[in-house]
């Protein structure tokens, strides 16, 4: 269980082009993006392991990439389901009835915003602010995947698919 | 028919190829100035001289911030700001994923002169699947074609740009919070002064653009002189992209001169939906004060005008309400944004916006007395002018103007523990 988390060497690649963005000695500037390649890779989550493991491998300290894990809220630092849904609910998108589809979906999936499914299979996601599709809402992500005027048949259609 | 500077590609088959863009005069702009050598200086005076303002919120003369970039050599940087997440905006993301390539060349007129051999192009991390995927596809593109990188067109100019995506964080579209993402940090925003463009990205002078101010650029340089200024209407200078959504039949984005009346803009839009009757617009995305229906039918939508009515142009995240809107929900709403946003580095931000939030969840679940509304107007004043960057100002004038132009409203529910309108 103490085993120190390996970085796989496709990971490794893709870290290594996000760091040669930037000027020499300014690998702290790799985190975020390195944080989104290792959770891809890790079920859609970060553990501290893995923090200690990217410190190492872009010689930062574990408290700099500790404080970009927390602070940046499509980072994950615990494990949630497979699929994550994200449904905005801001002013735009609850004028034209977002504040349905969100009730239908904790029903539907029988989760509250914040919680995965028993099967793992679903996240709804929290603190889901206004993502930027105003003149298509109500609108959800899927994956990140952009799914806009939604109805309630809609959306029974979009889960059922993923499931 | 209106010019198009950032959506002239939209409507072909593949906007975003670099084909399209070129066979539109792209890349023309840039290449005359390299052709040309044109001095630095020329280009920042066009820009300034055409009227150009900064499309993210501030509206700040673009010209002008980037004279503020020292003369001296050295390392400089041009960020390009497509954090975009102010509630009612949805532009940058349609210039992202239709017309990248008028982003790419904006950035590299906006390097050449201001003297930065390096542009960053800071996309939400929300946009993943997309835009970041159809802007780096650009990116590609435009090196293949030698715009980009060592020596362009044997200019001895070497620019390179890329592209970095962020992990879901309002505040990083806060300038200075934004370089501090970028140096791989929390998005704090920084104490201002030093400026950005004395010390900005690892401590060298930067200029951070919005998207749709570089977007803009490269129309504006191909033009005659005085081109783009005259393109406003009614005394206004330039061109907007307005996103219209809400209570409204036809929602989308509308590149329109500055200056249209607000009644035109609506129609194009399609007019208020389900027969309703209008009730309220935040004119430039939810930070700025909420305007009386009556009141935005007869302004215009340019920055003096919307100041006129109390308000502020902002993004031009134009958000639509009709008569069935209740007024404490939306403000309500608007608060828990500004609570889960708040970076909480300053004390009246971090506490005050949690106050408001949690007042008006009071009020919506019939707890609050009287005394709690005048509370509201007090944190508010509180917060305002008394933090590091504009995220408290942004909390607290719609609190101010939700709670003066429906104060009614706010009694109701306070007294009756129940929407007025529903």
């Amino acid at each position: 269980m103490n085993e120190d988390y390996i970085i796989s060497d496709n990971s490794k690649q893709l870290i290594d082009d996000v760091v040669k963005k930037f000027p020499n000695n300014q690998s702290r500037s790799a985190i975020i993006e390195s944080l989104l390649i290792l959770q891809h890779e890790n079920n859609g989550f970060i553990t501290k392991k893995i923090m200690k493991a990217l410190a190492i491998y872009l010689t930062v300290h574990e408290i700099d990439i500790y404080e970009v894990a927390t602070f940046y809220t499509m980072i994950n630092v615990h494990p949630v389901g497979k699929n994550t849904i994200a449904v905005c609910n801001n002013v735009s998108c609850m004028l034209r009835g977002s504040d349905e589809i969100l009730s239908h979906i904790e029903k539907k999936l029988n989760i509250k915003v914040g919680q995965s499914t028993k099967d793992n299979c679903f996240y709804l996601k929290d603190e889901i602010e206004c993502l930027a599709a105003c003149n298509g809402g109500p609108m959800m992500q899927v994956n990140h995947k952009n799914y806009e005027n939604l109805t309630i048949d809609k959306v029974d259609k979009i889960l059922e698919s993923i499931k | 028919m209106n010019p198009k500077l950032c959506t002239e590609t939209y409507n072909h088959s593949h906007p975003a190829s670099i084909e399209t863009y070129l066979s539109l005069g792209g890349y023309d702009a840039w290449k005359n100035i390299l052709q040309n050598k044109m001095p630095r200086s020329k280009i920042i005076e066009k820009i300034k001289d055409s009227g150009l303002r900064g499309k993210g919120g501030a509206g700040f003369l673009t010209g002008l911030k980037w004279s503020f970039i020292p003369l001296i050599e050295g390392q400089k940087y041009l960020v390009c700001n497509s954090d975009e997440s102010e509630p009612g905006t949805c532009k940058d993301r349609d210039i992202l994923r239709y017309n990248p390539h008028s982003i790419i060349e904006g950035m590299l007129i906006a390097c050449y002169a201001i003297g930065a051999s390096v542009g960053y192009n800071y996309l939400r991390g929300e946009f993943m699947d997309q835009q970041w995927k159809v802007f780096n596809e650009a990116l590609k593109e435009a090196y293949k074609f030698k715009l980009i990188g060592n020596n362009i067109i044997s200019s001895n100019i070497n620019i390179d740009i890329y592209a970095l995506i962020g992990a879901g964080a309002y505040i990083v579209g806060e300038e200075t919070a934004m370089l501090e993402s970028i140096e791989g940090k929390r998005g704090m925003p920084r104490i201002k002064p030093p400026f950005p463009a004395i010390k900005g990205l690892y401590g060298k002078p930067t200029i951070i653009n919005n998207t749709e101010t570089l977007a803009s650029i490269p129309k504006i340089m191909l033009n005659e002189d005085g081109w783009y200024k005259n393109l406003g209407l009614n005394k206004s200078e330039g061109m907007k992209i307005f996103c219209m959504s809400g209570h409204i039949n036809k929602p989308g984005n509308f590149e329109i001169p500055l200056g249209t009346p607000f009644a035109d803009l609506l129609k194009s839009a399609g007019g208020i939906s389900n027969n309703r009757k209008i009730k309220a617009v935040i004119p430039g995305g939810s930070s700025v004060p909420v305007v009386k229906g009556e009141d935005m039918m007869r302004i215009n939508m340019d920055y003096e005008s919307i100041a006129s009515a109390g308000s502020m142009l902002g993004s031009g995240g134009v958000i639509v309400m009709d008569d069935s809107t209740c007024m404490v929900s939306v403000l309500h709403r608007i608060s828990r944004f500004y609570y889960a946003e708040s970076c909480g580095q300053c004390t009246p931000c971090r506490e005050g916006t949690g106050w408001l939030y949690k007042i008006l969840s009071n009020i919506l679940s019939g707890k609050a007395s009287l005394n709690d509304l005048e509370q509201l107007n007090r944190i508010a004043f509180q917060i305002e002018g008394h933090c590091i960057c504009a995220l408290g100002d942004a909390a607290a004038m719609p609190v101010r103007s939700f709670l003066k132009n429906f104060w009614s409203e706010f009694e109701y529910y306070v007294d009756k523990k129940e929407s007025m309108v529903s």
